[in-house]
């Protein structure tokens, strides 16, 4: 099922008395959800991708826009005729059921023409169990399960009654580092199985950078930028888009465009045709550097880490807005770790620059399409 | 013995020799009271060691009517006030506006002075040269005559009593209940919710067993404090309970102890025992099916 999102915008009522001002959790959102695909909802903290989850499900109404699930108007539909299955961050299991009464419970609830017996709701809660791989836990109560097994039960739990939509909110946050991995490879397994098509809410963005298929980032209820995960870390639309995606993270410069030249502390560090003169920021991914001693840009070493198949080399330079510049090099190159200085050359597409003020991309030359490696 | 453990147990002496002094030295001397036949407190004496105290309290038509009192307490204010508690509290937890102020209003009784308490319900059952009180004179609105609450007839006591023992009771009750509602997560109802779940099956799946301990533990405290019930009566109608017919279990120990045809050590004693075989009995009931509906 498709699901269509136009102009979609919650407000709530400020927590301070005094300002009648209301705080605006997401801001006129539109986008389409292609049917049985996998998006991964981006955004930091605070950013309002629970409640667009909430407002999807049907937890909360929308103070203006239309939600489309196909081709039927569910914006004022309550969930549960939504078809939508949910599974919360701390996966809100009931304790005191086993994890097999969990599973049922959203069955017992079926009534009219989609009342089922007893053997096949059972039926159906082992087929699901399977998906999952937790047959053998039905028994237990969630106390007695690790969080990958609760998460498990969970996410069996949404899927049981064959939602047309499945939403998982922070799904993977809860998990230990390892069982993450492990558990958002399952995530898409399951998803690629059963077809349904599914929004995860993340603030990970490695995460949602693995599995989706699509993913949506958002900053204070607004749509930043949607496609594909390659093609959003690759050509980002803005400086926030640019430094949420990919780790370590982007570096960022203070910079000047000169004579279609890009200037970072006064060193002429890359050709950037088609823009005019005006100060800019200047991003370079950690891979956009190549180690030259003889490079047209120069920073002043403060690590090397070897990291086996790559190093990453740490330096420091003035114009940088942050603390450090992280580069990712092929560990071929061997960094004398004893020098003051290390220099380098650019890669023309790892290089974004965005406008000071309104921190939106400026498009030079082959970058932002995917160009070959200078 | 070690060093370590000597230290323990000087630091143990102050509560160990308060509690045996008073706690367990008399506990473990109405034991022995309770088998003393025929003991007398001034000389000290006692004629034989034996059951007779307690045949004679079982035989005791005030203790019988103070045992029947009881029960009938416990069997009407535990549920009703509990229930009612629950009922008043599932709607303090789902109002927004004036919560706080129902709230204190609820609680009010908990911290009212029991002297107003109890003039208020003379106000309200109390016949006087004057009026019938407030109730008889809502009944009499009804077109009803009017019953002496006080010295009337027993059903109407009983009712007076039980009627107290729940107002008193509820505070507290809804306190814990609200405080234990408010503590249910959300996010069960908003699961329950995306699934269909219907109101009435929130109530018995998700919020009854969530809140299970603390009804549980109001039970059981409910149970004690009720087999336990003296001073309330005594509140309602005066000291001579046996006459009123008004009796309890506590009630009928003290006078036996102090009352005017009191001072029979030995008969408190057996009366105060079987009251703890009583309590006993009940709350390991208790206990037992709790193993099966309570949920920690």
């Amino acid at each position: 099922m498709k699901v269509i999102l136009q102009g979609l915008t919650k407000k709530f009522p400020s927590r301070n008395k005094k300002s009648k001002e209301e705080v605006v959790a997401v801001s006129d959102f539109s986008f389409e959800i292609p049917d049985g695909k996998l998006i991964g909802l981006l955004g930091p903290s605070g950013c309002g991708k629970s409640t667009m989850l909430n407002l999807i499900c049907g937890l909360e109404k929308p103070t203006s826009g239309r939600i489309l699930f196909g081709d039927d108007d569910v914006t004022d539909l309550p969930p549960e005729v939504r078809g939508v299955g949910l599974v919360f961050q701390n996966y809100a299991l009931y304790p005191h059921l086993t994890v097999l009464q969990n599973i049922l419970f959203p069955l017992q609830n079926l009534k009219g023409d989609k009342k089922m017996t007893k053997a096949e709701m059972l039926e159906k809660a082992e087929e699901v169990a399977k998906l999952v791989q937790i047959s053998e836990l039905m028994e237990r109560k969630p106390s007695e399960m690790s969080g990958g097994q609760q998460q498990r039960v969970a996410i069996a739990r949404a899927l049981v009654k064959m939602p047309k939509i499945l939403l998982l909110d922070e799904p993977l946050s809860n998990l230990d580092a390892r069982l993450r991995l492990q558990t958002r490879e399952e995530l898409r397994r399951i998803q690629r199985e059963t077809g349904i098509t599914t929004v995860f809410v993340t603030h990970d963005q490695e995460e949602a950078m693995s599995i989706s298929d699509m993913i949506v980032v958002m900053k204070k209820g607004v749509l930043n930028q949607l496609g594909k995960p390659q093609e959003v870390y690759d050509d980002p639309v803005n400086l926030f888009v640019a430094k949420f995606l990919g780790t370590p993270p982007i570096n960022v410069f203070r910079g000047e465009v000169r004579g279609e030249r890009l200037f970072i502390g006064g060193e002429d560090v890359l050709a950037v045709p088609g823009v005019g003169d005006r100060p800019v920021y200047a991003g370079i991914r950690p891979e956009g550097f190549i180690l030259n001693d003889n490079g047209a840009f120069t920073c002043r070493l403060t690590a090397v880490e070897v990291m086996g198949r790559d190093t990453s080399v740490v330096s420091t330079h003035p114009s940088c807005e942050g603390v450090n510049i992280r580069s990712i090099i092929s560990a071929e190159n061997l960094v004398d770790a004893s020098k003051e200085e290390v220099r380098f050359d650019l890669k023309p597409n790892k290089v974004f620059i965005f406008d000071t003020d309104t921190e939106e991309r400026i498009r030079f030359g082959v970058n932002g399409r995917m160009g070959e490696d200078a | 013995m070690k060093k370590s453990n000597f230290k323990a147990w000087l630091y143990l002496l102050p509560a160990v020799l308060f509690l045996g002094f008073f706690m367990v030295y008399p506990l473990a001397d109405v034991l022995v009271y309770s088998f003393e036949e025929g003991y007398n407190s001034a000389s000290q004496t006692f004629m034989g060691v034996g059951t007779y105290n307690y045949r004679y309290v079982l035989h005791d038509p005030y203790f019988l009517q103070a045992v029947k009192n009881t029960f009938i307490l416990v069997i009407i204010t535990v549920p009703v006030s509990t229930g009612l508690a629950l009922l008043i509290s599932l709607g303090l937890n789902s109002i927004k506006k004036l919560k706080e102020l129902y709230q204190t209003v609820y609680f009010l009784p908990y911290v009212t002075n029991t002297l107003a308490v109890g003039l208020v319900f003379m106000i309200l059952f109390k016949k006087t040269a004057y009026t019938d009180g407030m109730v008889n004179l809502l009944i009499n609105l009804f077109g009803g005559k009017s019953v002496d609450f006080i010295d009337g007839p027993y059903w109407a006591k009983m009712f007076v009593l039980c009627f107290y023992t729940v107002w008193v009771v509820l505070p507290f009750k809804i306190l814990i209940l609200t405080s234990a509602l408010a503590s249910v997560k959300q996010d069960y109802y908003n699961a329950a919710k995306i699934d269909g779940t219907s109101k009435w099956r929130m109530f018995t799946r998700i919020t009854l067993p969530m809140i299970s301990p603390m009804l549980f533990y109001l039970i059981i405290t409910g149970f004690i404090g009720a087999f336990k019930a003296y001073s309330d009566a005594v509140a309602l109608f005066g000291t001579n309970l046996n006459a009123a017919k008004m009796n309890t279990i506590v009630g009928y120990v003290y006078d036996m102890l102090y009352g005017d045809s009191g001072g029979y050590p030995s008969y408190a004693s057996a009366a105060a025992l079987i009251l703890f075989a009583i309590v006993f009995t009940i709350t390991v009931v208790n206990l037992m099916i709790s193993k099966k509906q309570v949920h920690y």
